[in-house]
């Protein structure tokens, strides 16, 4: 924008030059050209009264302008103002924001007080289903009835016009995309669902608590009641109740002598106990680190004797399951190419270095790696080494093909992430009692070593600068 | 030895009898249950709402058994021979023999102190028509034991006739200071029965001395080595023998549902007489020559009582 220079400022504001009633700007000319003539009328008496009637409504811009951009009439006029003059001031803003309805011819403005057109040719305003209730003075008495009869009448009509035009299909775009803008210019937290509150569980905010603990007379519940811990005192009740009734069972079988030995080995290793919070929060009680001790080696001593299912099933109540990792070893399926031949494809990486093998299940103990021989890919025997450090182990040295692809890395983190990859491959080849090998010897297992970043203030990762004492 | 003999030998003189029993001619006085003092120290007991025209039926459902010497028929559950069957009447070694149970000592055999039976078996009468009598009001009876081989016991004992018991370590002030440890308005039992008086480090146990602070009655098997001076019914007798303890539970079990019964019963049958209209009938004490008459009983007794119980 040329400072400086209000004339030739770019026609932005062209309602404002309008509306202020400054006249027309060479600009707005030009805008005004480039707007359609739909129609042009003659200059008729008709026209100039309904130009009047259309004056007569300009005390109600928005109205006019509805009625416009609904095609109710049109304008085919060089005079008035460019396509999106707002009436009033007070609508600027509003107009210049909202964007028109697509489709709409932009509205050609008027203003009762612009000065006619030098044409001549008044603005044709041409109501096109309806007659406009001429507005005069002497009508001016009646004029409120008749005023909001006929505001009333085409505020029906308007409806009308709306839904009709909304069946033809006509305004169903411009309704979806003005909702659309709406909703993002004037966004309301009623309708969001991003805005909806979220409240936390009741049981969050309320502890669990103990509801009162004794009737209408006054006499407690529980049995245990005066010792101030029921709850756990009860357990401990049923737990000595059990390994009574457990003990009298044996030593009736003793004195029948059907008493036997054998102590069959319970299935412990996948659970833990139930540690102490967990416990508080099963008997809502706080509980000591001595009563919680106590509780768990009377249910380890119910353990250690032969109990029955209830029994066990009230000492499982008490454990929780621990995920063991040593029996999640992955076994890759096997796969069998065009030849009929078994193979099993797996993946390694050491360092920053990624290998994947395919190792077929009959073979010399041939292996390509990148398409290369062994030998010379690496040249190292320590490389080699590690290659061969998965077959020696299963003593599977000449009997296995090999084929991988590597990349990334050192020559050594190639050859463990082959190594690696090989050996989970060859999982599935091989019996479980030998993964189950494998994986304490650390074949299967990557090597989470990486190199370790220098740190400031000494030479290296550990290494520190050379002391010197003066 | 009929107990009735030696029980107004106590009740009149109280001279062997040693320990002071202020609560002993109180029992036998009519009224109901006044809020005592340690009700008073837990703010107020909740108050059970009568119908005005059931006091009067109230009155006389808690009258009745006051006015007959031995309503709940207590002397028909044990005799001397069954207390000495059960070997209730072994002591502790001389040398742990405690200063104020001299009285209930018969004598001692090889240093080894003998509990008087036929006293044990008075007290005993005593302490079960007490334990009984609370038991028909309704009051709230606390089983109290230290001894580990019984807990789970007098646990169960006290779990089967409807009501509680304390065998595990005990806090401080849980009498004294029951409204913090166990809430605001609790009610605190209104008897205490010990089935063992002394601790796990052969000391008094502190419930003893607790109770007596809250003025709530006490009974306690008391052994040679155990002090009967704050308890309210003494009963001497053995209790580390697992049949001597055994008895006992049987026992206490027995009379607290007879005596809850009778209440049922009692209750029952004004209820009626109410509907019927005036001119009540005043239910006996019970009569049960046989021992059916008291199906909630689940003791059996032991087969000498039946032909011994005419003249123990």
């Amino acid at each position: 924008m040329r400072a400086g220079c209000a004339r030739s400022r770019v026609p932005e504001e062209p309602a404002r030059g309008a509306a202020l009633g400054q006249g027309r700007k060479g600009g707005l000319k030009n805008h005004m050209e480039v707007v359609p003539r739909l129609r042009q009328r003659q200059n008729s008496t008709a026209a100039v009264g309904e130009r009047d009637q259309e004056a007569s409504f300009g005390k109600r811009p928005i109205l006019l302008w509805l009625l416009r951009t609904r095609g109710y009439y049109e304008l085919a006029t060089p005079g008035g103002g460019a396509g999106h003059a707002p009436r009033g001031g007070s609508h600027t803003q509003s107009a210049t924001s909202r964007p028109a309805p697509r489709g709409t011819p932009p509205p050609p403005s008027l203003h009762p007080r612009d000065p006619p057109s030098p044409t001549g040719a008044c603005a044709a305003v041409r109501p096109r289903p309806f007659t406009l209730q001429p507005w005069s003075p002497a009508a001016k008495m009646a004029a409120p009835s008749v005023f909001w009869g006929a505001a009333v009448s085409y505020r029906l009509f308007l409806g009308g016009r709306v839904s009709l035009a909304l069946r033809q299909g006509v305004w169903k775009a411009a309704a979806a995309e003005l909702q659309r803008a709406i909703a993002y210019l004037f966004p309301s937290g009623l309708f969001e669902k991003q805005a909806r509150p979220i409240m936390k569980h009741p049981e969050q905010i309320f502890p669990k608590q103990r509801a009162i603990q004794w009737g209408e007379d006054g006499r407690p519940f529980h049995f245990l009641f005066y010792t101030g811990k029921q709850s756990y005192y009860s357990l401990m009740h049923e737990a000595y109740g059990k390994l009574l009734d457990v003990e009298k069972r044996q030593n009736q079988l003793q004195a029948k002598g059907l008493f036997s030995e054998k102590t069959k080995t319970k299935d412990l290793i996948g659970s833990r106990w139930l540690i102490k919070e967990e416990l508080e929060e099963m008997l809502v009680e706080k509980l000591s680190d001595q009563d919680y001790a106590q509780f768990i080696r009377l249910l380890e001593r119910l353990l250690t004797v032969e109990c029955s299912a209830e029994e066990e099933e009230f000492v499982q109540r008490f454990r929780r399951s621990v995920t063991v990792q040593s029996r999640k070893q992955l076994i890759e399926p096997l796969q069998y190419d065009g030849q009929g031949m078994a193979f099993s494809t797996s993946e390694g990486k050491r360092k920053s270095a990624k290998a994947e093998a395919i190792v077929y299940e009959h073979g010399s103990g041939r292996i390509k790696v990148n398409g290369i021989d062994y030998l010379l890919y690496f040249p190292v025997t320590q490389d080699r080494e590690q290659l061969m450090f998965p077959f020696h182990f299963l003593d599977r040295l000449g009997k296995h093909d090999v084929t991988c692809t590597v990349s990334g890395g050192g020559r050594s983190s190639q050859a463990g992430a082959i190594r690696l990859a090989m050996a989970k491959a060859l999982c599935s080849f091989v019996t479980e009692e030998e993964v189950e090998w494998m994986r304490q010897a650390g074949l299967l297992t990557a090597d989470p070593r990486v190199r370790e970043r220098k740190k400031p203030g000494q030479e290296g990762a550990r290494r520190k600068f050379t002391w010197k004492k003066r | 030895m009929a107990p009735a003999a030696s029980v107004s030998r106590l009740l009149g003189a109280g001279v062997c009898a040693g320990p002071l029993r202020p609560r002993l001619l109180q029992s036998a006085t009519p009224g109901r249950a006044r809020p005592s003092g340690r009700t008073l120290a837990s703010a107020a007991t909740p108050a059970v709402r009568e119908p005005e025209g059931s006091i009067d039926l109230n009155d006389r459902i808690l009258n009745e058994p006051l006015k007959h010497s031995d309503f709940f028929n207590v002397k028909e559950l044990f005799s001397v021979r069954s207390l000495f069957d059960a070997r209730v009447h072994l002591g502790h070694k001389a040398g742990c023999r405690h200063r104020f149970m001299e009285p209930y000592i018969f004598g001692s055999r090889l240093d080894q102190d003998i509990i008087d039976l036929e006293q044990t078996a008075a007290h005993l009468w005593l302490a079960l028509n007490f334990t009984a009598h609370v038991a028909y009001r309704k009051g709230i009876i606390l089983f109290v034991g230290r001894n580990r081989q019984f807990s789970h016991l007098i646990e169960t004992t006290a779990r089967d006739c409807g009501e509680y018991a304390h065998t595990r370590y005990f806090k401080g002030g849980l009498l004294t200071n029951a409204p913090l440890l166990l809430g605001p308005k609790v009610r605190l039992p209104d008897l205490i029965i010990f089935l063992h008086t002394l601790n796990n480090v052969f000391e008094p146990h502190v419930a003893v001395r607790d109770a007596a602070k809250m003025q709530i009655p006490t009974v306690g098997i008391v052994d040679t080595n155990c002090n009967p001076c704050l308890i309210t019914y003494p009963v001497p007798g053995n209790d580390d023998s697992p049949p001597s303890v055994h008895l006992f539970c049987r026992l206490f079990q027995t009379i607290i549902n007879r005596a809850k019964q009778k209440r049922r019963h009692m209750e029952a049958l004004y209820r009626l007489q109410g509907q019927e209209g005036p001119g009540a009938r005043g239910g006996g004490p019970a009569h049960p020559p046989s021992l059916g008459a008291y199906p909630g009983d689940r003791s059996s007794p032991l087969p000498e009582e039946s032909g011994s119980h005419a003249c123990p």
